[in-house]
């Protein structure tokens, strides 16, 4: 009894929404991002390394002096750069789309970790920025400001692929590339944009980890964070509501599991827990994998007129 | 200028497309070398003194070789049947895990059937860590590639557990590792005083039994049916099921067993940085290869070096060592233009 | 929409058929001002050509029916008129103006709309926005939704092409799709519409009632380009027919001033004489389906309560518009599903297992629908796939191990006995025509003397050579023995060769129709869901 009591006393604490909110952020950047990729037709298994590069190139750039928000962009930058080599080689030359991203994944990474060795060859602690500060706005469970900016990014690209002509156009080459292209859209470019725009969204993601949750650059700090918004945008059925509630379910789940160990920590060794995150998003592809409705040209390149 | 499907690929063409691509890594690289202000022709050369320049940097080499084979053949084999397994980083951990268990005295067997047991073992559990996946694909349509990854960490965290908790040494001194194997388990050195062991002579010898299968049998010929075209290899009747769990448990065996035979031949007991990303460096060395088990030992061969030559060239220069890592990943992409320009005429108009 | 004028006098064939038309044209046609000119348009694929010098013209308000068989070239001139091919030489010209090649939004903008023979629809995305997509600037901050709305119902209602704006494609019938495509063209004010094979996937009042469209669409000053390959849809719709053969425009004709002879002869450039089934005996069933039901997980049952019957020595037709089970039918005999209800027997012995192997074995050759996607491995030679069905006989393995040589002489057979033209057993199978391919599986599962074929689509795409060649192959085997069903949508083929008829619709399938006691237009009734013409048919007999 006393234990369902802390339980419950966790799930109304300010304290562990606050965490949530924190975690899920960038859960929800990286599964936007993957998202608009994916609509568009393009699977991005880049996300891992875009989001290494996009931690490690934000935080270095307001290491050398820049501004927090010139940061940001930097690593949006980064991440929309990577996106245009994953779009060049899958998009006009239809490279394996499995392939081409765990090479720009392997790529991203090993640049983000030869940049910041060569820049900091003998840091034994990593040395430190002052990040983000939260925003103490009233019943706003006091945020940093990259926490604001994807809940409104997530409203602005459900806007984007449902409300306007620029959505409709790449919500159409991922369905059907030769119908777009039979209504005079140029699939390539729709294509390519929308990998670029993703991937920008996935270096976002990075940067907030080493700009707002924590203050410094480690290696493997994304420890499978992106691969876990590939399953997330499974789950959202590549809606950009649903992968907010699921980026916010798992986090959920992921700051109750910190709790849990430090309750439970002794009972159960801390890699059990660890496990958690990684089992249950496989727990939840299996759920909804029967009646996934994949965008029905995704991983299917379009090459104009051949036959 | 577009892209014309050549109706036949030479077999020079075959053959220089992967030496393109390394042409063109090595020149993109040489930008990085450049601007850490090292001269690029003297790192280079550093890099193939370390790799091949002396008979220890040529067994360092070919022992970095032998996890290379085997995980390249691994993703050669489920590449080869569209298997996307990215996981062989995961089952190289089970393998090793499985060696050390059965491997650490618990087993009272001879020599000459201890570390085939080992060996063996490893491979099962490498192979079985895979059948998960692949179960789930060819049962509730689950994509393998998300769920090969995301074990690759549940294995890593599987691992610490044990090496924190049941098979940590008590002779450690604290460091999270395992006990050693007995020395009945361990494989025998190729060359006296150094590091190269048999491993080497069983992933060539894997390489080549690979090859006779894919060509010569109606095993090879169902994994390649099935890997270009599913649909017609069911309708005409072959076990496509069957096809693709087999085919999950020998790239997960191959895995497992690069793992083993690191534990068995090499390390001799299990740390959580046994493999530094073999399993990942396979996929590039498949791709290298063009998913051809003899071409694997080859691009492995070329990835080895590439390391160890990386290791000795950033001990004397102010290069990072990350630049093998940069110079692989930038490879495999290469890798992947070429094989396009080899399958594909590029034509004006 | 005003009713033709009642008959008047005229002379010749056309009184019955086009009278509103001929007057219309006798006042209007020589002030018509030319919209579409195609010069010397020639296209290669490799060592083919597909189109050899090319020149048509098109009016305002005409319909130009584009005839040829199969591989004549029809589609791929189509496609380089609307850009989606570049042609090697020669030039497009669209209201006076040329056309710049290899741009499908070039001839969007220059008025020019097409109807796919594959419909180029997004399932999963509504009506509207199908139609919507890509007609308002890319970056603007909303769609018009509502205005979009109400022009497609306008234009919906104006021509007679009723839809439903919000479902998805993906829950239309084949007619509708095909409608929504219309729409889509109009849409974007086309002034010439090119229609691809339109009437393929349509019963034949649907194609009456597609045919009705286009008359009110070239009253409104619309060109249509209407490309067939049957000789009775030309006369029912065109004013002027081209006449493509290997490539080459043979003639262009008024078609008031041609005879179906005429046509047919430059249609195909030879005597093809199609081969005429003599009357046989049915022997006993070799296929029986007792209220035979596949479910689909949602929605109404693939098959439903269906029952079939083939025996020896005959053909059975099954005729419907796709997507009525014919698909579910055709995998229950190639043994890759089994049924969820009711019975499936093969010789008397029930079927039990999915087990395409078995079905094999068994004595059933499969031709399948999609050769491409099911029937062949394309990156694979010719012997792998010649041998495909039966690698695990003893004859091409031994221990697991492949007998290559022994395969390869197999295949050189059958190379030689089903004339499939190719450089030899190790060639690349994708390399292959369409023809050749086809070929190529019925001397995969004809040569081992079947008691039953199943016969999907097996003639679709093919030239009329290839076509007559099949044909020929599955009344040799109904001679020697074998039953025969035969999955068309070709309701022409059909009528060339079956010895029965059965319609398929909405997973029902109707008892054996004799060929002789059942018209196209009773068939196409059945085919559109009126079963009460059964009783019709029954009187009759």
């Amino acid at each position: 009894m006393e234990n369902l009591f802390t339980i419950g006393d966790v799930l109304v604490s300010a304290a562990f929404w606050t965490a949530v909110l924190r975690i899920a952020t960038p859960y929800v950047l990286g599964t936007l991002g993957e998202l608009l990729c994916e609509r568009a037709g393009v699977l991005n298994l880049g996300i891992e390394g875009i989001m290494v590069l996009g931690a490690m190139s934000g935080w270095m750039a307001v290491y050398q002096g820049a501004d927090l928000w010139a940061g940001v962009l930097v690593a949006m930058a980064c991440g929309a750069l990577m996106g245009l080599l994953h779009a060049a080689l899958t998009v006009p030359l239809g490279l394996s789309q499995h392939v081409a991203g765990i090479g720009v994944t392997l790529l991203g990474t090993s640049l983000s970790y030869f940049v910041y060795r060569l820049v900091l060859p003998q840091a034994s602690t990593p040395p430190t920025i002052t990040p983000f500060q939260p925003l103490d706005l009233p019943g706003s469970l006091a945020q940093t400001p990259l926490t604001y900016l994807a809940a409104v990014l997530v409203a602005a690209v459900a806007y984007v692929l449902y409300r306007t002509p620029v959505g409709l156009a790449v919500r159409m080459v991922g369905e059907n590339p030769a119908a777009a292209e039979a209504q005079g859209l140029n699939v390539t470019a729709v294509r390519m944009g929308a990998v670029m725009a993703g991937s920008a969204l996935m270096g976002l993601a990075g940067a907030f980890l080493t700009l707002s949750a924590f203050n410094a650059f480690f290696f493997n700090m994304v420890n499978g964070r992106g691969w876990i918004c590939v399953a997330l945008v499974v789950f959202a059925s590549w809606r950009p509501g649903k992968a907010l509630l699921g980026a916010l379910l798992f986090a959920a789940f992921d700051a109750f599991q910190l709790r849990l160990q430090q309750m439970a920590g002794g009972v159960l060794p801390y890699q059990v827990f660890l496990m958690l995150p990684y089992l249950l998003s496989i727990l939840a592809l299996v759920l909804v994998a029967r009646r996934a409705a994949y965008p029905r040209a995704l991983m299917v390149p379009y090459r104009k007129g051949e036959r | 200028m577009r892209l014309e499907p050549r109706t036949h690929t030479p077999l020079a063409v075959r053959i220089l497309a992967p030496m393109g691509a390394v042409v063109a890594a090595l020149a993109l690289c040489a930008l990085l070398v450049a601007w850490t202000g090292a001269p690029v022709l003297t790192a280079y050369g550093l890099l193939v003194e370390g790799a091949v320049g002396s008979r220890f940097a040529l067994t360092e080499t070919l022992t970095r070789a032998t996890p290379l084979i085997l995980t390249g053949l691994a993703a050669a084999v489920a590449f080869r049947t569209r298997l996307w397994n990215i996981g062989a980083e995961g089952q190289l951990y089970m393998g090793a895990l499985a060696a050390v268990v059965l491997g650490g005295g618990m087993l009272n067997l001879p020599f000459w059937l201890l570390w085939p047991v080992v060996l063996l073992g490893g491979a099962l559990a490498g192979g079985l860590t895979l059948l998960g996946p692949a179960v789930l694909k060819v049962r509730f349509g689950v994509d393998e590639v998300v769920t090969t990854l995301l074990l690759n960490f549940v294995v890593l965290l599987f691992v610490s557990m044990l090496l924190e908790g049941a098979l940590k040494d008590p002779m450690g001194m604290g460091w999270p590792q395992s006990a050693p194997v007995v020395e009945a388990a361990e494989l025998p050195k190729l060359v006296a005083r150094t590091r190269l062991h048999a491993g080497l002579v069983i992933a060539l010898a894997l390489a080549v039994l690979l090859w006779l299968i894919d060509t010569r049998t109606i095993w090879g010929y169902e994994n390649r049916a099935v890997g270009a075209n599913p649909r017609a290899a069911a309708f005409a009747g072959m076990p496509v099921t069957r096809v693709m769990l087999r085919t999950a448990l020998l790239s997960g065996g191959l895995a497992g067993l690069a793992g083993a035979a690191e534990v068995a031949g090499l390390k001799g007991y299990l740390t959580l940085d046994l493999s530094p990303g073999f399993g990942y460096s396979g996929i590039v060395v498949a791709m290298l290869a063009q998913l051809h088990p003899l071409g694997v030992v080859g691009a492995a061969l070329f990835i080895a070096g590439i390391f160890v030559g990386a290791d000795a060239m950033s001990r004397a220069m102010p290069v990072p060592n990350y630049i093998a890592d940069v110079l692989v990943a930038t490879s495999l992409l290469c890798m992947l233009v070429a094989g396009l320009l080899a399958r594909y005429r590029l034509r004006r108009g | 929409m005003p009713s033709n004028p009642p008959l008047r006098s005229g002379g010749g064939w056309c009184r019955r058929r086009r009278v509103g038309a001929t007057v219309r044209k006798a006042m209007t046609n020589p002030i018509q001002p030319v919209v579409l000119r195609l010069t010397g348009i020639t296209k290669r694929f490799g060592p083919l050509v597909a189109n050899d010098g090319i020149s048509l013209t098109l009016h305002a308000g005409e319909v130009l029916a584009l005839l040829g068989e199969n591989g004549a070239g029809k589609t791929t001139l189509m496609n380089i008129l609307f850009g989606h091919y570049v042609a090697d030489e020669g030039t497009v010209e669209a209201f006076g103006h040329p056309l710049p090649p290899g741009s499908p939004k070039a001839a969007l903008v220059a008025g020019i709309g097409m109807v796919h023979q594959h419909f180029t629809l997004a399932d999963n995305l509504s009506v509207l926005d199908n139609v919507a997509v890509g007609t308002e600037p890319l970056w603007r901050f909303w769609s018009d939704r509502a205005a979009a709305r109400r022009r497609l119902l306008e234009l919906a209602d104006r021509f007679g092409l009723g839809v439903r704006p919000d479902a998805p494609v993906g829950d239309l019938s084949v007619g509708e799709r095909q409608r929504v495509e219309i729409l889509k063209a109009l849409y974007r004010d086309a002034r010439i519409l090119i229609l691809d094979e339109p009437t393929a996937v349509l019963t034949p009042q649907e194609a009456t009632g597609l045919f009705d469209t286009l008359r009110r669409l070239t009253a409104d000053g619309l060109a249509v380009v209407f490309i067939s390959h049957k000789m009775h849809e030309v006369f029912a719709v065109s004013d002027t027919v081209a006449v493509l053969r290997g490539g080459r425009l043979v003639a262009t004709r008024a078609t008031a001033d041609t005879s179906r002879e005429e046509l047919a002869e430059m249609m195909v450039g030879r005597a093809v004489k199609p081969p005429t089934p003599t009357p046989m005996v049915p022997g006993e069933p070799v296929l029986e389906l007792k209220d035979v039901t596949v479910l689909s997980g949602h929605g109404r049952p693939h098959l439903d309560g269906a029952d079939l019957t083939v025996r020896r020595h005959q053909i059975v037709g099954i005729a419907g518009v796709s997507g009525n089970g014919q698909t579910a039918l055709a995998d229950l005999v190639s043994g890759l599903i089994v049924p969820d209800g009711g019975t499936l027997a093969l010789k008397g012995q029930p079927v039990r297992a999915a087990d395409a192997a078995a079905m094999v074995r068994r004595g059933v050759a499969r031709i399948p629908e999609d050769r491409h996607a099911a029937g062949l491995v394309g990156s694979m030679a010719v012997w792998e796939n010649l041998i495909a069905e039966r690698y695990r006989d003893p004859a091409f393995q031994r221990w697991g191990v492949l007998k290559r040589a022994a395969a390869r002489r197999t295949a050189e057979e059958a190379i030689r006995a089903f004339d499939v033209r190719c450089p030899g057993p190790d060639a690349r199978t994708q390399l292959l025509s369409g023809g050749n391919m086809q070929k190529l599986i019925l001397g995969r599962t004809l040569a081992y003397g079947p008691d039953l074929i199943l016969a999907s689509q097996p003639t679709r795409g093919l030239d009329v050579g290839a076509v007559s060649y099949v044909h020929g192959r599955l009344l040799e085997a109904r001679a020697a023995g074998a039953g025969v069903l035969l999955i068309s949508e070709d309701l022409d083929e059909i009528l060339a060769v079956a010895d029965c008829i059965a319609v398929v619709y909405h997973g029902r399938i109707t008892p054996l129709l004799p060929h002789d006691r059942v018209s196209v237009r009773q068939l196409g009734l059945l085919m559109a869901g009126h079963w009460d013409v059964l009783s019709e048919i029954a009187d009759a007999a």
